[in-house]
C-alpha cells in the first residue's frame, strides 16, 4: 500500500464533541418555524400563478340537471371554468380511491354528499375565483338522501352509487374475522355474557392547515411539479401518472412543511386533480387552497363505526370471548386509505390486550350521501374503534361483576412469557409486559386513594370518575406480502450519503407532518454512525430527492422508515469498516467500534474516526481491494411484521351536577413504544393525541340532519379542545423493545389518540354509576350527559 | 384603493381591493407568510398579529381597517437579530410541532408578557384560548411561556 500525506479530518475540524444518539435534543426544524419561515403549500408563490376555487353541491343526493359556465366565465379575471361534463370529454371525470373504488373529480351525474365538487373556476386571484363561483348556474333534481347507515341497507333505500355497473343496493363490503362458531360455543357457555351497543360518531381530523395545492405544468418539458398537503408524496406520484397518463419520471410531488395531518392529508382529493388540470389548461402555475369549511364538509372524516360488543366471561372475572357487528359508514365513496387486503383496517385488533378463547367480528360497510374518507384523524388503520370498543365492554364487563375495572384488566392481561402472541384474529403481537405499565399508571395517579376520594365525595352526592383504559396498538404497516396500497408494497426505502468532510444527508420516503423527522432521524443516523446530528441533514417530501416510499400515516414512520434509516447507517458502517481496516492495516476483525470510530481491539491509541473513513473514501490513496469510493448506501425497508405498542391511561373527571359538564381534572398516560428516541418529541405526541382524546369523548361530532346537511361545517359548530378544556398532562413509561426492530422502536404517533377516548368515556361513566348508567355515547356533551342522568341516553346517531 | 401601513416598523402603501382581508395582505401583497389563515371564522387564531399592540385575528380585520395602523407580525417578532424570550421558549419547551399555529400563538404570548411578566399557568390557558393547537394539547406551550417569563425575569436581573 502507498503511503499518501493526506489531511486528517480532525486536523481541521474541532472533533471534541461527543456525537449524540437517543435523548433529549431540540428539535431542527424548530429554528425556521418560530421565526415564521416555515414552508407550506399556501406559502407557494410562483410568477404568473392563478388561483382556483371550487363549486361545491348544497345539497346531499341531487341529479344535475344541467349546468351554465356562461356568466362566470365573463367574470373578472376569470381564465377557465371547468366542469364535470369538461372533463369526462379528457376521461378525467373519475378518479380511482385508495380503496378500488371511484370517486367523482367533478360530478357528471349526481352529486352525493353535501360539498362535493361539480365545477371549479381558475382566475387571477383567490377573491375573483370565489366571486365566479356565485355565477355558475346548476340545476339540481334533489334526491332522497341516505343518512342513516341502517336506512343504506333497507331494501327500498335510494341507490346512491348507480354510476357502478350493476349496482342494485349501497351495501359496499362484509368482512369477518375470527372463529364464528368457536365464538358462539364459548358465549353459550359462560357464566356471564354482557352486550352493549357502542357508536363511534364520525368526526374529522381538522389539521389547522386545510388541504390544498399548487400546480405547475411545464408543456415544454412534459413535467408537473406538484406541491401538495400530502402525507404521501411517493404513493401520490404513481397514482397521478397512472390516472392522468403523464409518465412517473416527469411528475415530481413535492410536500412541504405540513400544518398538521392526522391521516386528513393521505388520500388524494379532487382539488389536487383540479389544479393539475387547471394548470395544463391555462399553461400557468396554478393554487387551489381549500378553506375550513371546504376542509370540514369534504375532506377524510373518521370513524362513523356503529358496534354492538359482547363479552363473555367467568363470574371471578377471566375474560373468555369478544364477539362484535358492526356497521360501517363509509359515505358516498369508499375511500378508505387502508392496506387493500384490510378493508376494516387493523380492527381486527379488538381483542385487545386480553388472553382470549375466542373471537369474532362481522362488519358489513355501506355507502351513505356523506363525505367519503374513513380512515383519518391518528386512527391507526381503525385501531381507535377496535380500542373504544374493547375497553369499553370491558369496562361493562367490570361494571356487571362490580370488580374494579383495572383488577379486571391486569387478571385477563396477556402475560410477558406469551410474547410472540397469536391473537384469535390472528395478529401476533411482538412483545409486551403489560402489568408494570398498568402498575406504574395506578401509581402515578394514586388508584387507590383516588378512589377513597370518589367514595367520599358520592356520599356527598359529587360526581367525580375514575376512568382506565390499556390498549395495544398495531403499527408501521406493513410487511409488504400482506400489506399494500393499490399494488403498491408498504416498504420504505433511504439513502444515506456521507460527504468528505463526514456531514451526511439521509433521503427518507417519509415526510413530516409535525412529528419532527428532521429531528429524530439524524438522531437515529447518529446513534448507528457516530455522526453529530447537527452534522445530518435530513431530505423529506420531495419525491426528485427521496427513495420511494409510502408515506407518513399509521404510525408507520419510525417503525418502517426508522428502521430504513438504521440499516442503512449500518450498511455505511460495514464499508466504513473495510476502509478503517486498510487505513489502520489491520485486518476488518481486529476493529472495534466506538461511537464514532473504528479502534484496533486492544489500542485505543490506534483509531479512525467517522469523519476520517469519510474523507479517505473519497480522498486520494488506495481503498481495500474491492472497495468502491464514496461513503453511502441505499435500502428498502420491507418490516417482517408491525410493532405493537402498549399504554395504560387514567383519567379523572369531575361533573357538575347543575349543569351535566365534565371537566377533566387529571389524565395519566403511561405509554411503551419500545426504544425511545427522543423523550421530548414522543411526550409532544402523546400530549397532542390526549387532546384529540377529550376532544372525540366530549366535543367533536360531524353530525348530519335529515336531509344531509353537513352541521359540523364550521369551527364554531364542530369543537376543538382549547388550552380551557384540556389538564396538564401526566406522562410516564416504560420500555419494552421490539425483537424484530433494528432499534426495538415501535410507532407512537396515534396510541393516544387510540387510547384517551375510552379511559375519558369510561371516567364519565363512572362517575354516573349512581344513576344506574353503564354506557353513554360520545361525544359527551353537556346536554348529552345531562340526558344520560335522566335516563334518555340515545345514541348521537 | 390605497392603503398605508407601518408592517414590523417598515411604512407600505399599496392598491388594494377594498374588501381585501388583512390576512391575505401580510401572506399575498408582502409576501409575509409567516402569519397564517386557518378557518375564517376568528375561531382558530393561527392569523393573529398585532394592530397597535393588541393582538386581532387578522383574517377578520380589513386591510383597509389597519390604514394608519402599526401592524406587527411573526417576522417582526425577533429584534435586532435577536430571538425574542417566547421564540427561544417555544424552542426550549416544544411548544410547537407542526408549526402552524406557532406564530399566531407567540403573538399572543408575546402581548400577554408585556402586560403581565409572570403570569400563572391559568392566565396563559386563558390568553390562548382563543386559538388552536391540533399538535401539543397546550402544556408545552404553557411550559414555553413560563420559560419565556423566567428568562425575563433573570435578564432583567442581570442588566
Amino acid at each position: 500500500m502507498t503511503a499518501v500525506q493526506e489531511p486528517k479530518f480532525s486536523d481541521f475540524h474541532d472533533n471534541d464533541q461527543k456525537p449524540v444518539g437517543f435523548g433529549r435534543m431540540l428539535r431542527k426544524e424548530d429554528p425556521r418555524f418560530i421565526r415564521g419561515r416555515g414552508r407550506y403549500t399556501d406559502d407557494v408563490q410562483l410568477p404568473g400563478m392563478l388561483h382556483l376555487a371550487i363549486l361545491r353541491s348544497p345539497y346531499a343526493h341531487a341529479r344535475i340537471l344541467s349546468v351554465d359556465t356562461s356568466a362566470a366565465e365573463a367574470s373578472p379575471g376569470v381564465k377557465v371554468v371547468v366542469t364535470g361534463a369538461m372533463l369526462a370529454e379528457k376521461g378525467l371525470a373519475w378518479m380511482p380511491t385508495l380503496s378500488n373504488d371511484v370517486q367523482a373529480v367533478l360530478a357528471t351525474d349526481k352529486v352525493r354528499f353535501q360539498g362535493q365538487e361539480v365545477a371549479f373556476v381558475v382566475a387571477d386571484d383567490r377573491y375573483h375565483a370565489r366571486d365566479a363561483l356565485e355565477l355558475i348556474e346548476v340545476d339540481y333534481e334533489v334526491l332522497e338522501p341516505v343518512v342513516d347507515a341502517r336506512r343504506a341497507l333497507e331494501p327500498d333505500a335510494p341507490l346512491i352509487r348507480d354510476d357502478l355497473q350493476d349496482k342494485q343496493n349501497n351495501h359496499v363490503f362484509d368482512w369477518e374475522t375470527g372463529d364464528e362458531a368457536a365464538t358462539e360455543a364459548v358465549f353459550a357457555s359462560a357464566d356471564v355474557v354482557v352486550q352493549e351497543d357502542i357508536v363511534y360518531p364520525r368526526v374529522h381530523p381538522a389539521p389547522m392547515e386545510t388541504c390544498g395545492a399548487v400546480a405547475d405544468f411545464d408543456a415544454v418539458e412534459g413535467k408537473l411539479k406538484l406541491w401538495s398537503t400530502t402525507q404521501a408524496p411517493h404513493a401520490h406520484r404513481t397514482l397521478y401518472a397512472i390516472v392522468a397518463g403523464i409518465p412517473e419520471h416527469k411528475i415530481q410531488v413535492i410536500s412541504p412543511d405540513i400544518g398538521g395531518g392526522f391521516g386528513n392529508k393521505v388520500p388524494i382529493y379532487p382539488g389536487y386533480v383540479c389544479a393539475i388540470v387547471g394548470s395544463i389548461l391555462t399553461g400557468k402555475p396554478v393554487k387551489w387552497m381549500e378553506d375550513r369549511s371546504e376542509n370540514l364538509i369534504s375532506t377524510g372524516f373518521a370513524r362513523d363505526y356503529i358496534m354492538r360488543g359482547e363479552i363473555a366471561a367467568t363470574r371471578d372475572g377471566k375474560i373468555l370471548a369478544i364477539r362484535t357487528n358492526v356497521l360501517a359508514d363509509h359515505g358516498a365513496f369508499n375511500g378508505t386509505a387502508a392496506p387493500v387486503k384490510y378493508p376494516a383496517g387493523f380492527f381486527g385488533v379488538f381483542t385487545g390486550s386480553y388472553d382470549l378463547q375466542a373471537a369474532y367480528c362481522k362488519m358489513t360497510a355501506v355507502y351513505t350521501n356523506k363525505a367519503p374518507g374513513g380512515v383519518a384523524y391518528a386512527c391507526s388503520f381503525r385501531i381507535t374503534e377496535a380500542v373504544y370498543l374493547v375497553e369499553r365492554i370491558v369496562d361493562c364487563l367490570a361494571h356487571e361483576l362490580n370488580m374494579d375495572p383495572a383488577e379486571l384488566r391486569i387478571k385477563n392481561f396477556i402475560q410477558p412469557d406469551q410474547f410472540p402472541y397469536e391473537t384469535k384474529t390472528g395478529w401476533v403481537y411482538d412483545s409486551g409486559n403489560y402489568e408494570p405499565t398498568m402498575r406504574l399508571a395506578m401509581d402515578m395517579a394514586g388508584y387507590a386513594e383516588l378512589r377513597k376520594e370518589q367514595e367520599a365525595k358520592r356520599a356527598r352526592g359529587e360526581l367525580m370518575g375514575i376512568g382506565i383504559a390499556f390498549f395495544t396498538e398495531a403499527v408501521g404497516a406493513g410487511p409488504r406480502k400482506h400489506m399494500d396500497i393499490l399494488g403498491l408494497g408498504m416498504a420504505d426505502g433511504c439513502e444515506l450519503r456521507v460527504h468528505p468532510t463526514g456531514k451526511a444527508v439521509v433521503r427518507l420516503s417519509v415526510q413530516s407532518q409535525g412529528q419532527g423527522h428532521e429531528t429524530t432521524f439524524a438522531q437515529i443516523v447518529a446513534e448507528e454512525i457516530g455522526i453529530p446530528p447537527a452534522d445530518i441533514e435530513v431530505v423529506h417530501g420531495d419525491t426528485d430527492q427521496t427513495p420511494f416510499g409510502l408515506g407518513t400515516y399509521g404510525s408507520r414512520s419510525t417503525p418502517v422508515s426508522g428502521a430504513a434509516a438504521a440499516l442503512v447507517a449500518r450498511k455505511v458502517r460495514d464499508k466504513a469498516q473495510l476502509i478503517a481496516s486498510g487505513m489502520l492495516e489491520v485486518s476488518v476483525a481486529d476493529l472495534e467500534w466506538v461511537k464514532g470510530a473504528f479502534q484496533v481491539k486492544g489500542d485505543p491509541g490506534k483509531s479512525v474516526t467517522i469523519q476520517d473513513i469519510a474523507f479517505r473514501a473519497h480522498g486520494a490513496g488506495d481503498l481495500p481491494e474491492g472497495v468502491e469510493g464514496g461513503l453511502e448506501a441505499q435500502i428498502c425497508y420491507n418490516p417482517s411484521n408491525l410493532t405493537y405498542p402498549h399504554g395504560a391511561y387514567i383519567c379523572v373527571v369531575d361533573i357538575d351536577p347543575g349543569t351535566a359538564q365534565v371537566k377533566v381534572r387529571r389524565f395519566i398516560a403511561v405509554d411503551d413504544c419500545g426504544t425511545r428516541i427522543n423523550p421530548m418529541i414522543i411526550e409532544g405526541q402523546v400530549h397532542g393525541g390526549l387532546t384529540d382524546g377529550v376532544g372525540m369523548a366530549l366535543m367533536e361530532m360531524i353530525a348530519f340532519d335529515e336531509d344531509g346537511n353537513c352541521l359540523g361545517a364550521s369551527l364554531m359548530d364542530y369543537l376543538i379542545p382549547t388550552s380551557l378544556e384540556v389538564p396538564d398532562w401526566e406522562t410516564g413509561y416504560t420500555v419494552t423493545p421490539s425483537p424484530h426492530h433494528p432499534i426495538g422502536a415501535k410507532g407512537v404517533g396515534e396510541s393516544a389518540t387510540v387510547g384517551s377516548p375510552p379511559a375519558i368515556v369510561n371516567a364519565v361513566v363512572d362517575a354516573l354509576k349512581p344513576f344506574g348508567i353503564r354506557h353513554a355515547d360520545m361525544p359527551l356533551t353537556p346536554s348529552r350527559v345531562w340526558d344520560a342522568m335522566r335516563g334518555r341516553a340515545t345514541p348521537p346517531i | 384603493m390605497q392603503v398605508t401601513m407601518t408592517v414590523n416598523d417598515v411604512e407600505v402603501t399599496r392598491e388594494i381591493e377594498g374588501r381585501l382581508l388583512l390576512v391575505h395582505f401580510l401572506r399575498d401583497v408582502l409576501g409575509l407568510t409567516g402569519t397564517h389563515w386557518g378557518c375564517d371564522t376568528s375561531n382558530c387564531g393561527t392569523c393573529v398579529v398585532w394592530l397597535d399592540g393588541e393582538p386581532v385575528k387578522s383574517c377578520t380585520v380589513l386591510a383597509a381597517m389597519a390604514g394608519g395602523h402599526e401592524v406587527r407580525t411573526v417576522e417582526g417578532l425577533s429584534r435586532n437579530g435577536e430571538l425574542d424570550p417566547i421564540q427561544e421558549g417555544f424552542m426550549q419547551c416544544h411548544g410547537l410541532q407542526c408549526g402552524f399555529c406557532t406564530p399566531g400563538m407567540m403573538m399572543t404570548c408575546r402581548a400577554l408578557l408585556d402586560r403581565n411578566p409572570d403570569p400563572t399557568d391559568a392566565e396563559i390557558r386563558e390568553a390562548i384560548s382563543g386559538q388552536i393547537c391540533r399538535c401539543t394539547g397546550y402544556s408545552t406551550i404553557v411550559r414555553s411561556v413560563r420559560w419565556a417569563s423566567v428568562h425575563e425575569a433573570s435578564k432583567e436581573v442581570t442588566a
